[in-house]
């Protein structure tokens, strides 16, 4: 198998991380090939740097939004009435109270997302052993912390509908003011963030419901529980910085 | 071994699978490598347009009939929109890096092979909605390729800027998440995907370039996004986010209080490192195609691969060279011009590699070749007005001159369009398995080399004796009548230029199928794709994981049997 030809079979493992160190000349391995279909391990590797790589874009909209929300903010604007540069920049009257509550209900959901994320890991470390004929790991607590998790963020999204119901009913519409729109504007698209986040979390909840193995499901509800952490870190910025730089 | 071959799973076989939704990263590569060809010759056909105009302003033309001013900036936006995103953007990254990333660092795909896909699909259909804006109502925008608030930003600024600019904007948006999806891809593929023994600093310099180039439109595309979500809110939804009060057509229109600057800063943080994201994979491929055709070793390899990333970190640092004009504060100014001229470094020690690397060598003129030096070429002459450009005290004077548009079409356009050139020159017989027809290719390359400089290198003196860019008609103007045989002249120099590029099309199209049957290494190169069948088989190296001992550019090794040793060569000798 050892030969010496330009392309040697190496165990799929071998690829990945590639070029920690230089190969041995002549080596080679046998076993499987890179198919393009890794295995669990590398493929939750994969996908964790992959929402890594994707979350540093998400990260560059919020920051473009929050610069453009700190500068628009500081800006002097022309009045026709005076004729002279004024201050125009009026301090939106959140909904407080209705937003710590959405708030303590996504902290709530990023907790219950970890526990289900820890869950599943459990589950599908014990999977081989409960493959085994005869053996029995006794029932395993089975709360469903995945679909707890869906219905906090639902509860969270109707939550911040209902600030912006709160914020139309006080007078500040979308275009009312500066401020006011970059209030919506924020909220709008973390939520659409989040929603994509429930999205997936129903993804995992439909494939629970098929039966389908346990180790592709832990890769979607690890990876999505993570997304889902950082959503909650995201939404603290953003309501940091409307409350604290109104 | 039975088990081994069966591991190699065969492509798709229907024609919807193979050719259309492909997963297959070649396939994809290819896909995006048409797209870019159709945009090319759209965006081509409008600058004909434009130069046509320039010279005979009342001449009646092919499918747009007279051009008027509006007509012209229309012309003016599409035609730099489409070059920009659609073939800039789109063939040296997404085309020859889909094709070339994965079997360079030995990968059987892409990472995420159904997010590939989806990124070419998603791009496709940005450039068709870009395409509709030809056909709304009032046409395509005038707002130029930068997209300035507030005539952008409102419905009534001019014609096109109903419907054709939303489709404009819903375009970019498009195209932004189709790239970010894209950029996606490429990071995690040379992280995670990289064969055994292809270190980081093994790999050929064109992923190298790729890899920064997806990192720059990473941070970069999100942040256009969003520039262009609060651009479409101003439009249709009356917020201020970038038009203050305005009056057009004596009309008090409802904005308050946006700023106009607000947009230039989130443009151009996006806008110039995409000028990098055009340029970049071009010094990948010339890097490479140097070393292979001088039969040396890149000069600096790792001082290349600092290069690239140094000019990446600091692409992001200086948007403000493109704002002296727009009102800035003078110590701001100075630190952007500080930063600009610092791009200079980086950029002289690639350049100064790419002449050692020629220096004393045994260079094999072939077409590729021609097209890499074309490249420096192009680089330096297009390069040595940037310094000019970017002190406030110079570029207040040129900046609304017709010096910019030579300036940025021969470093950013032409020198990219070159990188795309000798891109499909080399690795044509690796893709389609034939070559193409040496003879005219030498011929495509003089014509187009000595037509571009024709083209944008009069540009600059235009520019110093005061012609303006974005306006449509000299032919009046008293101050530039004396310009007007220069003026001419560009203009008949790019009807041959544009009559060339047909040699190109021909000699594509007519290789493909008639083209002398291609070895699987015909230049006689290291990089991996060049030890793979011609063209290579669905999973790029037919059931095998190669393994890398060499460098990327191991030529004239002291001591080796032939005059290159390939990476994946166990046997031959380390050259460092």
């Amino acid at each position: 198998m050892a030969t010496l030809s330009p392309t040697i079979r190496v165990q799929q493992t071998d690829q990945g991380g590639g070029g920690t160190a230089p190969p041995i000349p002549g080596g080679g391995g046998d076993g499987g090939r890179g198919d393009g279909y890794p295995d669990h391990g590398q493929r939750l590797r994969r996908l964790r740097l992959a929402l890594a790589i994707g979350l540093t874009s998400v990260t560059m909209i919020f920051i473009s939004l929050t610069s453009a929300y700190i500068v628009r903010r500081g800006l002097p604007t022309f009045d026709d009435h005076t004729g002279t540069y004024i201050q125009d920049w009026i301090p939106v009257q959140l909904p407080l109270a209705l937003l710590l509550i959405n708030t303590a209900l996504l902290a709530a959901s990023s907790l219950t997302a970890e526990l289900a994320r820890r869950q599943i890991i459990r589950q599908a470390a014990l999977a081989p052993v409960r493959s085994i004929p005869g053996v029995s790991l006794g029932r395993e607590s089975g709360f469903p912390w995945l679909a707890l998790t869906v219905v906090l963020g639902f509860g969270f999204l109707t939550g911040q509908w209902l600030a912006w119901r709160e914020l139309a009913d006080r007078g500040f519409y979308l275009a009312t003011s500066a401020s006011s729109s970059f209030v919506y504007l924020l909220t709008a698209v973390h939520g659409v963030h989040l929603i994509g986040g429930i999205l997936v979390l129903l993804y995992a909840a439909v494939v629970s419901l098929l039966h389908r193995p346990v180790e592709g499901r832990r890769i979607v509800v690890d990876v999505t529980a993570w997304y889902w952490h950082f959503m909650f870190g995201l939404w603290l910025g953003i309501f940091a910085l409307l409350w604290f730089v109104r | 071994m039975v088990a081994q071959d069966a591991h190699a799973h065969a492509g798709p076989q229907g024609f919807i699978r193979k050719y259309v939704f492909s997963l297959d990263h070649k396939v994809i590569g290819l896909q995006y490598y048409f797209l870019a060809l159709a945009a090319v010759f759209v965006g081509m056909f409008l600058s004909l347009l434009m130069r046509i105009h320039m010279i005979w302003p009342t001449a009646i033309l092919p499918l747009v009939g007279e051009i008027r001013p509006e007509t012209y900036l229309q012309l003016l936006t599409m035609h730099g929109t489409i070059m920009v995103f659609f073939v800039l953007t789109t063939a040296p990254q997404s085309g020859f890096g889909n094709y070339f990333l994965p079997i360079q660092i030995g990968a059987p795909d892409m990472a995420f092979p159904v997010l590939n896909m989806l990124s070419f699909w998603t791009t496709f259909v940005a450039f068709v909605v870009m395409l509709a804006a030809f056909f709304a109502v009032g046409g395509a925008p005038l707002h130029g390729w930068t997209g300035y608030a507030p005539l952008s930003a409102l419905t009534n600024s001019g014609p096109g800027e109903q419907l054709g600019a939303d489709l404009w904007i819903t375009s970019i948006a498009i195209f932004c998440i189709a790239s970010l999806m894209g950029a996606l891809n490429f990071i995690t593929t040379v992280l995670d995907l990289r064969a055994k023994g292809m270190t980081m600093m093994r790999m050929p310099l064109t992923c190298w370039a790729w890899l920064i180039t997806a990192i720059l439109g990473l941070l970069a595309f999100g942040v256009l996004l969003s520039a262009g979500i609060l651009l479409l809110l101003d439009r249709n939804l009356g917020t201020s986010f970038y038009v203050p009060l305005v009056v057009v057509n004596g009309q008090v229109m409802g904005h308050k209080g946006g700023s106009p600057l607000l947009w230039q800063h989130l443009f151009w943080f996006f806008g110039h490192p995409e000028v990098y994201i055009a340029i970049l994979p071009g010094m990948g491929v010339a890097s490479q195609l140097l070393s292979t055709f001088a039969r040396k070793p890149i000069f600096g390899y790792k001082a290349m691969v600092y290069a690239i990333m140094a000019i990446g970190i600091l692409g992001f640092v200086v948007w403000g060279h493109h704002m002296f004009m727009s009102g800035m504060s003078p110590y701001s100014a100075f630190a952007f011009s500080i930063m600009t001229m610092a791009i200079g470094v980086p950029s002289a020690i690639k350049t100064f590699n790419w002449l050692g690397t020629l220096y004393k060598a045994k260079i094999r003129f072939q077409t590729p070749m021609l097209y890499a030096i074309g490249f420096v070429s192009l680089f330096v002459s297009g390069g040595l007005s940037g310094p000019f450009l970017a002190q406030p005290v110079l570029d207040i004077p040129l900046h609304d001159t017709a010096f910019v548009v030579g300036h940025f079409h021969l470093i950013m356009g032409v020198a990219a369009i070159f990188g795309m050139f000798a891109g499909t020159y080399y690795w044509f017989p690796k893709m389609f398995g034939r070559m193409m027809n040496e003879s005219l290719g030498r011929i495509h390359f003089v014509f187009t080399l000595i037509g571009t400089y024709c083209i944008f290198m009069p540009m600059h003196y235009l520019g110093m004796a005061g012609q303006p860019r974005r306006y449509s008609q000299f032919t009046e103007v008293a101050y530039l009548q004396h310009l007007m045989p220069l003026n001419r002249f560009i203009t008949y120099a790019a009807f041959v230029t544009i009559a060339a590029q047909v040699i190109f099309v021909i000699n594509l199209f007519w290789s493909m199928f008639k083209g002398p049957k291609a070895s699987d290494n015909p230049w006689e190169s290291t990089t991996l794709e060049w030890t793979t069948a011609t063209p290579p088989p669905h999973d790029n190296f037919a059931g095998h994981t190669p393994v890398v001992y060499h460098g990327p550019y191991e030529y004239s090794v002291p001591g080796a049997a032939k005059d290159y040793v390939m990476q994946t060569d166990p046997a031959g000798v380390t050259a460092h």
